[in-house]
């Protein structure tokens, strides 16, 4: 091969998936075959998926605990469950749905996306991408590794001490729990970290900040509050597990410590945490439902600025508890005080797509219903939210159903319908075929009415005074008929889920096959192939405008995108690499092959807590050694990847 | 690089017109701040100077709800600590120094400028050892040592990393890696060890300076 240039001027040229130069292309970014290849394999598009999947997984798994937990409350004292049980149930449900699905599948999207609406060929750090679900996927096993022999953590998702503390709590419950968050931790922040690096400096020429779609806007500000939210509890679980395994005083307050920092640590996180969850499913509803309504999104500059003020201000309520209000009541209010201040930016975002909706020409598919649905649940969320926000009733509701039913209502409504929406959306696009239609339609109308027969009456037996977190109750409380009505509901709502993933199930074997662009939608993830090719785009876009396929029709400028004709870049994995602002090109960037490399960090890393759980000294070293040899092998400068010196001879 | 586009014209392709980057030169790779590595790392350290930060927010949380004395055993003394700090400082000017050099296409001044920040950091290292040996407390004797090892363990175990990263580095850099115009991963270790003298003097303030002005 012929030396490569330390500088280049790109040929720019037209090409499509035919073309010669496309084949070259295809060389240089497919993967190989077989399990090698899948296990070594950094294609986004790949990642993505896998990230979907297994966040689907734990979604089943703790869709299935909620069912036992709701089949043991269906009538007064019942013995299904022991309380130890029914508080490991609840302890992992939340942990399993709030870390090992809410977030995972939204980077699973992103993942899948970002490139494709950017109009990029993969992520600007695709083994770092890699290594972020592989240690997502061996953390949520970890976590599981002791729910399964009955000892799994069992002091509620938010694991205050000293419930959580060794005298109260001595098995391995808690201590799975603590490093098992801090391993997901480093999934989470390498992941953010490759979201903000991609923004910054990977898309089209010519898409400047103003012209990113919406989830990019959520995905970003998600990894943003990420970078700066999860120290803090990958802290506080380090803290909790030296407390309780080498013997320090962090919150022993016999010893001079405080309960309380656990507290504040945790809701430092838990605040900005609750945004990152919502927001780039926010972001999707902004981005698909336009196409289905026919026309732009209603005022994009003020939902993308909504989305930033959020996490700002959800970086804020924290301080305003610490100041403010005291600290009891950091500890009660945190779904209802979140509500009240995200109410504005909210109400900014419900606006938009109500408007969106109402002067649009709607074409009612099966996402349009998710996304329509979502829009109505998040102002019942919203409603009830600004209700435990109210102090004095917050006193009378917080460790009540109540509680349960709006933190239900605000995520289910605002991440499990949007996520769903968009796998309708976007399943054509990943697959090459459509979804069945009518069974989507029924889908959604069993869930919708599942998920308000299940959590609507939960509300009224919070006000009946019914406590969250009790494995069962007394007959004579009048608590009875609404807890079976739930039970149902939540049996309906489960079956709806389930008649969505038969649909997927289905659609793959025997959906309609789609063309590139079937939805008529606006981005560029529609100007390529469905499925998209390794490389994504057979030349890189050029981009003038927030909507690349749309601009004959809307005709608001003289400009016109390029998809056709671009960028062609075919000399090996490379991408255009554009500045900050402007989206101007400023460099070629080499992109890294498939590697081991991730896969071998991540099972490094997981050994060496396994170790730390086990107390091997032995096996933590090893795991050590192993987990920095690696790194510099993975780090090593490449010829063929222009990081060292080619010489000019 | 005319043959080739040449040859895309003979394949029925038309150069599209009217775009407007045509025949610019652009770099190719890893170049300086250009490498989305370097991106990274300031991402990188973004999340570890909050992570220190809120590791010394519990040390002013639990000092601040303190009841006896804090420090309980007196306000650590300087003899180690400030030669410790003026020697990190030193190994992040040579640095800074080595780095100017490869800027230049000079190698050999990186490579002195990475060896001796070598010796200095592990001369930090023995000293903070030495220190810690000394401690009339152990981390379990009470809230104060706890933070106490624990601050300065993580700190250590940044020093240690950095550590790690300037050795590579310096074989990389004489294994002739590094020229004027490809330098990125030296610059992005230099950065890093950077942040490590940064992150130092955040905690040497914390605990050595702060129980001395109340
Ligand atoms: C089939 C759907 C679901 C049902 C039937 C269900 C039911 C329940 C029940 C019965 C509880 C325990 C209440 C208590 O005893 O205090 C609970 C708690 C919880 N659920 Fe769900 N849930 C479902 C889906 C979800 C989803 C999708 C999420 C989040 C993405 C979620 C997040 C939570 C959280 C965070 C808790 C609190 C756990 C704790 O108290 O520590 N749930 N849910």
């Amino acid at each position: 091969m012929a030396v490569i240039e330390t500088d280049r001027a790109p040929i720019i040229a037209r090409a499509t998936d035919d073309s010669p130069s496309s084949a070259t292309l295809r060389q240089s970014w497919e993967g190989r075959p077989g399990v090698g290849g899948w296990l070594a394999t950094v294609d986004h598009k790949e990642i993505g998926k896998r990230y979907v999947v297994t966040a689907f997984i734990f979604l089943i798994i703790g869709g299935l605990e909620a069912l036992v937990m709701r089949a043991q409350l269906a009538r007064p004292n019942q013995t299904l469950l022991t309380p130890e049980q029914y508080s490991q149930l609840f302890t992992m449900h939340g942990i399993t749905m709030i870390f090992l699905y809410a977030l995972p599948v939204l980077s699973g999207f992103s993942n899948y996306l970002w490139p494709l609406l950017l109009g990029s060929r993969d992520m600007a750090f695709p083994r770092l991408n890699a290594l972020s679900y592989w240690v997502f996927l061996f953390a949520g096993i970890f976590l599981y590794s002791s729910f399964v022999v009955g000892k799994g953590p069992d002091d509620g998702w938010f694991n205050y001490v000293p419930y959580a503390s060794l005298a109260y709590n001595p098995g391995p419950n808690i201590d799975v729990y603590a490093l098992g968050m801090v391993l997901l931790g480093i999934s989470t922040t390498v992941g953010s970290m490759n979201f903000i690096v991609t923004l910054a400096h990977t898309r089209a020429p010519g898409m400047s900040i103003n012209r990113v779609p919406i989830l990019v806007w959520g995905t970003l500000t998600a990894s943003v509050g990420n970078l700066f939210a999860v120290p803090a509890v990958s802290l506080a679980f380090f803290m909790l597990w030296m407390d309780r395994q080498v013997g320090t005083h962090f919150f022993d307050s016999t010893a001079g410590g405080q309960p309380l920092l656990w507290q504040h640590l945790f809701w430092m996180f838990g605040h900005p945490w609750v945004y990152a969850i919502v927001l780039p499913a926010m972001g999707i509803v902004s981005d698909a439902l336009p196409t289905f309504c026919r026309r732009p999104l209603v005022g994009y500059t003020a939902v993308a600025l909504a989305t930033v003020t959020t996490m700002v201000l959800g970086f804020g309520v924290w301080v305003h508890h610490m100041f403010a209000s005291g600290l009891p009541i950091l500890s009660l209010s945190f779904f209802g005080a979140a509500s009240m201040v995200i109410v504005i930016p909210s109400a900014v975002a419900v606006f938009a797509w109500i408007a969106t909706i109402w002067t649009g020409r709607p074409v009612f598919t099966a996402a349009f219903l998710y996304f329509a649905g979502f829009v109505l649940l998040f102002v019942i969320g919203g409603v009830s939210g600004f209700m435990t926000a109210a102090v004095p009733l917050d006193w009378q509701l917080t460790r009540t159903y109540f509680v349960v039913a709006h933190l239900h209502y605000v995520i289910i409504g605002i991440n499990v319908f949007p996520v769903v929406g968009g796998v309708y959306y976007w399943f054509p696009k990943v697959t090459g075929r459509l979804m069945n239609e009518a069974l989507g339609k029924w889908s959604f109308w069993v869930m919708f009415s599942g998920f308000n027969v299940a959590f609507f009456p939960m509300h009224i037996l919070g006000l009946l005074g019914m406590p969250r977190r009790i494995y069962t109750y007394a007959s004579g409380l009048g608590w009875g008929t609404t807890n079976l009505i739930v039970t149902i509901g939540a049996f309906v709502f489960a079956t709806g889920i389930l008649l969505f993933f038969i649909n997927i199930f289905l659609s793959l074997k025997r959906g309609q096959p789609a063309s590139a662009n079937p939805w008529d939608a606006a981005s560029l993830e529609w100007s390529t192939s469905s499925p998209p090719p390794a490389y994504n785009f057979a030349v890189i876009p050029i981009v003038a405008s927030r909507y690349p396929l749309w601009e004959d029709r809307l005709d608001e400028g003289p400009e016109r995108s390029s998809v056709g004709a671009g960028m062609l870049l075919d000399r090996g994995r490379e991408t255009i690499g554009t500045t900050l602002l402007d989206a101007e090109p400023d460099v070629i960037l080499k992109m890294p092959g498939d590697s081991y490399a991730p896969l071998l960090l991540a099972l490094a890393m997981t050994a060496a807590f396994v170790a730390l759980l086990l107390h091997s000294r032995w096996g933590f070293g090893i795991a050590a050694v192993v987990t920095v040899l690696t790194s510099i092998g993975w780090l090593w400068p490449e010829r063929s990847l222009m990081q060292i010196e080619t010489g000019h001879d | 690089m005319i043959e080739r586009a040449l040859t895309e014209r003979t394949t029925n392709e038309q150069a599209a017109t009217g775009i407007a980057i045509p025949g610019r030169k652009f770099p190719v790779g890893s170049k300086g701040h250009l490498a989305s590595g370097w991106l990274g790392m300031l991402t990188l350290i973004a999340t570890e100077a909050t992570l220190f930060a809120y590791l010394l927010f519990s040390y002013f949380y639990l000092a601040s709800h303190a009841l006896g004395a804090w420090p309980p055993s007196g306000a650590p003394h300087l003899r180690i600590a400030v030669p410790g700090t003026l020697i990190l400082i030193a190994g992040s000017v040579v640095m800074w120094w080595g780095e100017r050099g490869i800027k230049r296409g000079k190698p050999g001044q990186l490579m002195i400028g990475l060896a001796a920040a070598l010796v200095l950091g592990i001369a930090f290292l023995a000293m903070q050892g030495f220190e810690w040996s000394g401690e009339p407390f152990k981390l379990h004797t009470n809230v104060y040592s706890s933070l106490y090892f624990t601050i300065t363990g993580f700190h250590m175990l940044h020093v240690i990393v950095g550590l790690l990263m300037l050795a590579v580095l310096l074989l990389w850099t004489a294994f002739g890696y590094f020229s004027a115009d490809r330098h990125s991963a030296a610059s992005i270790g230099v950065m890093y060890w950077h942040f490590v003298t940064i992150v130092w003097l955040a905690v040497f303030f914390t605990f050595y300076i702060t129980p001395r002005l109340g």
